[in-house]
């Protein structure tokens, strides 16, 4: 078993469990000891990425599952900052090609290609990767304090 | 996600149709904003100055005012702290 293993939710593609997913990250981060702000951009990031799922993968399909689970991750071999978080998100859409998701200039005023720039911003990294017939897109944000606390 | 449709669709009513030539926004009870309610807010915006007519928010979270910061929006919007710094914004010109 993975001792750092925290929490996995299944939750289906309806945008109105999006308030439910932020309802549970946001106490988990901030119970890891993530500042209030990192907090935030962890949830956010979260956010806007099922959302990009239901939007995009599943082309605003409301019965779809999509998966999100978190560990814990052990302090950068740098041994700089704090220790960090990982988000697994999975969905059964169809392949995504990571080149054609450039997201928008931000010094264009107009609709979309926000979310993209929301994650990479709010994560320090962002990797997607095909597996088993599923998208899977892997988040992994730092503590830029020591303040963690040991897991829940 | 959920709600921005209906923010979108009241916005434009007002100022594409009602053809209001101030809008402000009060967002204080706005618990959340994401990509798509941003994007909501430049449309509205886009369709204000199309008309002409001034667009002013004001009562961010902390929450939304990152994301208005880290969109590079922030000073594209007329931000007030409060109501009264909103409407008396009026006063002024854009």
């Amino acid at each position: 078993m993975n001792h750092d293993f925290l929490l996995k939710i299944e939750l289906r593609s309806h945008p109105r469990l999006l308030c439910v997913l932020r309802g549970a990250m946001e106490p988990l981060v901030n119970e890891l000891g993530f500042s209030e702000e990192e907090c935030r951009s962890i949830v956010r990031s979260i956010d806007e990425a099922v959302s990009n799922i239901m939007r995009h993968s599943y082309c605003g399909r409301l019965d779809r599952p999509i998966e999100v689970s978190c560990r814990s991750l052990r302090r950068r071999s740098s041994g700089k900052g704090g220790q960090g978080v990982e988000f697994l998100l999975f969905d059964h859409g169809p392949a995504v090609d990571p080149t054609k998701l450039p997201g928008r200039p931000l010094n264009e005023l107009k609709r979309g290609g926000l979310g993209l720039h929301l994650i990479r911003g709010g994560m320090d990294r962002v990797e997607y990767k095909r597996t088993a017939n599923m998208n899977r897109l892997r988040l992994i944000k730092y503590a830029r304090s020591s303040k963690q606390r040991p897991n829940p | 996600m959920s709600n921005s449709p209906e923010l979108r669709k009241a916005l434009l009513h007002e100022i594409r149709d009602a053809r209001v030539t101030r809008v402000v926004l009060n967002l204080s009870g706005m618990k959340y904003i994401d990509s798509s309610g941003v994007a909501s807010l430049v449309e509205g915006l886009k369709a204000s100055r199309d008309l002409g007519s001034r667009f002013v928010l004001f009562g961010l979270s902390p929450s939304a005012r990152e994301v208005l910061q880290l969109s590079r929006l922030l000073k594209v919007f007329d931000v007030c702290d409060n109501e009264e710094q909103a409407l008396a914004s009026y006063a002024s010109p854009s």
